[in-house]
């Protein structure tokens, strides 16, 4: 099943090199809006001066009893934005704030990340789903409809970001005055800025008793050159300034551009799937109106609908009569599975087609792991459950993979580290599955050299998924790995650990900055397979715990990277076979080894474990033969217990692995393959 | 029968707790002596041994997790009407004629009152056909106390001491938790080989913390100087919840590697072998024929009653019109089952029928820990439709052991070989699954 995949693309190289010197933002800036930068981005999304007329009626909350009426919100008077932040820098309580002060939800001290609705979103801290909430804001006699259109946290998700983005105008970009700019908050920095949003700083959490507002408004000005002055301080927590929030919001958020005199066209920007009432699609309207009972046609399929229901969330659904231009709302129209709500379809009139926005590109999954039931026969369940979360996390790639060692499974891509772990723990906590994953990889690439290959596959350039599919040496020109651009945010007594860190991870240090008197900004080009297993819960504890870790793709680039076997006496274990960098295969071929040696049960005989690239042994490990392994005291009471440990092993036995004349146990594999735990 | 006969002029001299066991002994005795016909010998499942637990200890020993219990104030009339109404109770209902040897293990069944040993024996005696001759062995903790009910044992009815000796280090009993020093265990097989010569055996524990090769043989030859014809010799496994276990685990103390108990293993199957000492099951040996009756018939799938809290059995029980053998356990808890044997009449928890499969599982587990292995004739005892050779001949795995020189599969049976012997449990996996195997065949061709 391939589900539709959906993410920004091509920020790959304009952006990365664009980073690799943040003082040439700016002048790039300019060609990149109007040339070559590939971020798929709706005209109407551009800045716009925010002097408008505004010439509605004022907005009556009396009014407002059953169903709002959606026509007294002209464009004029509207305004999307997104809330973004590194983690814990406060996002969700900003989000709970605006929604109090604005009566969407009721000022009590339970309203903890009301928007977070996973169990892991609340327990991280983290959000992974993206969520919006219309508000009602009356300023200077106008009432206002702001969109708050909640976004996850990290890059992982930021397709979600991007997503949400591109039905905004303008960002709240919060900052720890604790801690200050973090990886994440550059890195979420620049989707916004990319994408041509108004950014409004703030600097959260002035409350705490070390808060250094001050300075976290110079870093502000130093990396994302915004004025100082523009920083708005408030405690979320408190509330304190978060009126001037909402105010500054109008001020300084333009509204969209979009026009109700227009045919109806509007963005699939999300979607859910809910069991009874199918495909509920987040819409922002690009033009025009929909009314309940309009038919509707979307562009990628061409298949009509009737509209059932639409509205508002705030944040629960709130049905409204109709969505006008600029408004952002959710809609229900009979669509039965996900993918007829693809995200980045263009929804239009039946009777007045228009010419369909440019859509998203799907999401490219960087991350690969292998996901198995811990017990076979769990098989159907977790498969069930796996379909029902990729219904509404359509980034995550399935493929049917199976295993000797494990049984059947599924490779599954991910688009980053934390977005694979936030999928597993959802299947764990939501659908209560017991899995296996196995240890990230990166997909390569290799281009063929060979012309029989080239005419095997189709193209010259083919992508690896799976180590065993790597092609030899021979019939290949160049290999390529996935890179990564990492921004490191560091106090700088840590610069030393974490510059070898980098270096034995392969990376390239693009650029380093003060942003502060202490604080550093590392830019470090990184291969990705390097920073996807450990290399976070290094950096962490080098530093303790103070530096922080983002990054961004960057492309791929020719690496020396072989083929490493596994051999138990001599005979290869395919499950076993890895990619490796030159470099690393002697290190990596030990530590496999070794982590097998320590699963592998002591046989009747010995076992040479082994790690060779190509007929060259690199590494080994022997497990010796059992000298003696026989229970001492057997008698009459000891028989029972005795046999149901001999009936035990006898039946562990059938489910060995044969390697040659070695067994080994399924444990052995999942201790090799399995992601270490942290 | 010079010490039967020892044992009725003791008894006879005043000491009247050994009455009922001696008047037995004097019909018996009678009995043989006025001709009258000893019963011929019954069928297998007319036969049967006899387990008596007896659950209580003084001090816990630190590598210890049985079913003990350390207890002050312990009801001894009452334990030993119950040991009695269940040692009825479990040949009526086994329906047993004859009891080929009693074993009283614990716990420690030496600090159980002499007294109570022969009313047991009085018992089995009164229901069943208890041959004079028949091994009746009790556990012995070499403490002074035990040393001196040695000689009450003995007249109660007991002619063979199994002695909890496990080292002669004082350092090393210390760190086992047991309560006797070397000087006590040696005084103690002195005694007890003085009151049944040739049948005492002691126990020994290697793989101690702390020891080495040189060590453990200097001591094995010691021992092997003061002991009897018997030796059982263990290798000290750490168990889950024991004092030991803790502090290994919290590195207080340190086991010696499997490499070295491999070799403490092998030097000491030598020394044994050495001095007179034939190995006839994995961790029993025997010099001048002095083997374990009792022991001999588990490894050889005989029945048994198993009385006593926590006491296993095996046999058919053919009161109840049963074909198949039981596994049987009694309730664990010493004060519960008392009072289960006093309200329902018996101490069994938990029967588990063993289908033919499970007993044949379990005649070859068993059989194949003795030096013997599992004779064609005992073999067919119990599969009388599939020899050795058919069920196991023609699996490659086996004929691999075979290879491997670890297993023989001859004329007479099945067996270990020297090597394939301290090998057995990674031997017994794969004939175990060809044994189900074929039966899972057979089962389907018919």
């Amino acid at each position: 099943m391939r589900l539709p995949l959906i993410t920004y693309q091509g920020l790959g190289f304009p952006l990365v090199e664009r980073l690799l010197d943040l003082r040439t933002c700016k002048i790039r800036r300019k060609q990149l809006y109007s040339t070559t930068f590939t971020l798929i981005r709706h005209r109407w999304m551009r800045n716009i001066p925010s002097i408008c007329a505004f010439t509605s009626k004022q907005f009556s909350t009396q009014s407002e009893k059953d169903k709002i009426d959606m026509s007294k919100f002209p464009v004029e008077n509207i305004r999307n934005f997104s809330i973004i932040a590194h983690v814990d820098h406060g996002k969700s309580t900003l989000a709970d704030r605006l929604l109090e002060l604005t009566g969407a939800i009721a000022k009590t001290d339970r309203n903890k990340q009301v928007l977070d609705k996973l169990q892991v979103e609340r327990e991280r801290g983290i959000t992974v789903k993206a969520q919006t909430a219309s508000l009602f804001y009356t300023h200077q006699g106008q009432t206002y409809l702001l969109n708050l259109i909640d976004t996850p946290g990290h890059v992982d998700f930021s397709y979600e970001v991007s997503r949400s983005i591109s039905a905004c105008q303008g960002v709240l970009l919060i900052v720890d005055a604790n801690q200050g700019i973090q990886a994440q908050t550059v890195a979420n920095f620049y989707l916004a800025f990319e994408a041509h949003l108004s950014i409004i700083p703030i600097v959260n959490k002035i409350d705490l008793k070390n808060a250094d507002p001050e300075g976290v408004e110079t870093q502000i000005e130093k990396v994302f050159e915004i004025p100082k002055e523009d920083c708005i301080r408030i405690s979320a927590k408190l509330g304190t300034n978060v009126e001037r929030v909402l105010e500054e919001i109008v001020n300084r958020i333009p509204p969209p551009k979009a026009k109700t005199d227009d045919p109806f066209k509007a963005l699939v920007f999300d979607s859910t799937f809910d069991h009874y009432r199918g495909v509920v699609a987040s819409i922002a309207v690009f033009g025009g109106q929909v009314r309940k009972g309009d038919r509707i046609m979307s562009a990628h399929l061409g298949k009509v609908y009737e509209v059932n229901e639409l509205g508002i969330l705030r944040p629960d659904e709130h049905p409204t009569d109709r969505l006008l231009a600029g408004q952002v709302g959710y809609m229900i129209a009979g669509m039965k599975e996900v993918k007829e709500a693809q995200i980045g379809d263009t929804l239009f009139l039946q009777k007045h087609p228009v010419e369909p926005l440019p859509g998203f590109k799907p999401a490219k999954a960087m991350v690969f792991a292998g996901m198995y039931p811990t017990d076979q026969s769990e098989y159907n369940s977790l498969r069930s459950a796996v379909e029902r979360l990729t219904l509404n996390d359509s980034s995550v790639t399935v493929q049917r993979d199976s295993s000797h060692a494990l049984g059947a499974g599924w490779r599954l891509g991910f688009l980053g580290l934390l977005h694979m772990e936030v999928f597993n723990q959802r299947l764990e906590q939501e659908y209560n599955a017991s899995v296996i994953v196995t240890t990230p990889t990166v997909p390569y690439k290799a281009i063929l050299s060979s012309a029989k290959l080239i005419k095997e596959y189709g193209e010259k350039e083919i992508t690896i998924i799976n180590p065993a599919q790597f092609p030899d040496r021979s019939v290949v020109s160049e290999y390529l790995e996935p890179m990564v651009l990492g921004t490191i945010i560091t106090p700088d007594e840590y610069i030393g650990k974490i510059m070898t860190l980098c270096q034995n991870h392969r990376a390239i240090q693009k650029n380093m900055l003060y942003i502060d008197d202490k604080r550093v900004m590392m830019k470090y080009l990184f291969p990705l397979n390097e920073v996807i297993v450990d290399f976070y819960d290094h950096l962490k504890s080098l530093s303790s715990g103070y530096g922080s870790f983002d990054y961004e793709e960057a492309g791929y680039q020719p690496a020396d990277l072989i083929k490493m076997d596994i051999l138990l006496n001599g005979k290869p274990v395919e499950e076993l076979i890895t990619v490796v960098h030159k470099d690393k295969a002697y290190s990596a071929g030990k530590a496999l080894c070794e982590r097998l040696k320590d699963c592998i049960p002591r046989q009747l005989f010995e076992i040479a474990v082994q790690a060779a690239i190509g007929s060259k042994i690199i590494a080994r490990e022997t497990i010796k033969a059992y000298r003696k392994n026989v229970l001492a005291k057997c008698y009459g009471g000891d028989i029972t217990r005795k046999m149901k440990l001999l009936k035990k092993q006898a039946e562990g036995k059938k489910k060995m692995r044969m390697i040659g004349n070695v067994e080994v146990p399924r444990d052995a594999f999942i201790n090799v393959l399995k992601r270490k735990d942290k | 029968m010079g010490d039967v006969m020892l044992a009725i002029r003791k008894c006879g001299a005043g000491l009247r707790r050994c009455l009922p066991w001696s008047r037995y002994i004097l019909r018996y005795m009678s009995a043989g002596m006025t001709g009258r016909k000893i019963p011929a010998a019954p069928l297998p499942s007319e036969e049967a041994s006899l387990y008596v637990h007896w659950p209580y200890c003084l001090k816990r020993c630190s590598y210890c997790n049985f079913n003990k219990y350390i207890s002050r104030d312990v009801n001894h009339a009452e334990m030993r009407a119950c040991l009695q109404l269940e040692t009825e109770a479990l040949l009526r209902v086994s329906q047993v004629s004859r009891i080929t040897s009693v074993f009283f293990g614990g716990g420690t069944p030496s600090l159980a009152p002499p007294s109570t040993i022969a009313a047991i024996l009085e018992t089995v005696a009164r229901r069943a056909d208890l041959p004079v001759d028949a091994e009746v062995t009790l556990e012995i903790n070499p403490t002074p106390m035990g040393l001196a009910s040695l000689e009450e044992f003995r007249l109660a009815g007991v002619n063979r001491f199994s002695i909890g000796v496990q080292s002669l280090h004082d350092e090393a009993l210390r760190v086992l938790g047991r309560d006797h020093n070397s000087q006590d265990a040696l005084h103690t097989i002195a005694e007890a080989q003085r009151l049944c010569p040739g049948r005492v055996s002691v126990d020994v524990i290697f793989g101690r913390p702390g020891q080495t090769v040189e060590s453990w043989e200097a001591e094995l030859n010691e021992l092997l100087s003061a002991c009897d014809d018997h030796v059982s010799l263990y290798q000290l496994t750490l168990e889950r919840g024991t004092r030991l276990f803790k502090q290994v685990e919290a590195g207080q103390l340190t086991m010696p590697g499997d490499d070295v108990t491999a070799h403490m293993y092998e030097s000491a199957r030598r020394i044994l072998g050495k001095r007179g000492f034939l190995q006839y099951e994995v961790s029993n040996f025997a010099r001048n024929g002095a083997v374990s009756s009792h022991n001999i018939s588990y490894w050889r799938a005989g029945q048994y009653l198993g009385v006593g809290p926590g006491a296993h059995g095996r046999f058919i029980p053919h009161q109840e019109g049963a074909i198949l053998r039981e596994a049987r356990t009694q309730t664990l808890e010493p004060d519960v089952w008392m009072k289960e044997v006093r309200c329902r009449g018996h101490g069994t928890r938990r029967r588990i029928q063993l289908g033919h499969l499970a007993l044949l599982e379990e005649v070859l587990a068993m059989g194949l820990r003795l030096v013997e292995g599992v004779s064609h004739r005992l073999w067919k005892e119990f599969s009388p439709d599939a020899d050795l050779q058919q069920v196991f001949g023609r699996s490659t795995e086996v004929q691999d052991l075979q290879k491997r020189g670890l297993l023989v599969l001859d004329d007479r049976g099945l067996r270990c070989s020297w090597g394939g012997l301290a090998l057995l449990d990674s031997v017994l996996p794969p004939l175990l699954l060809q044994l189900q195997a074929y039966h899972d065949h057979q089962g389907a061709s018919g």
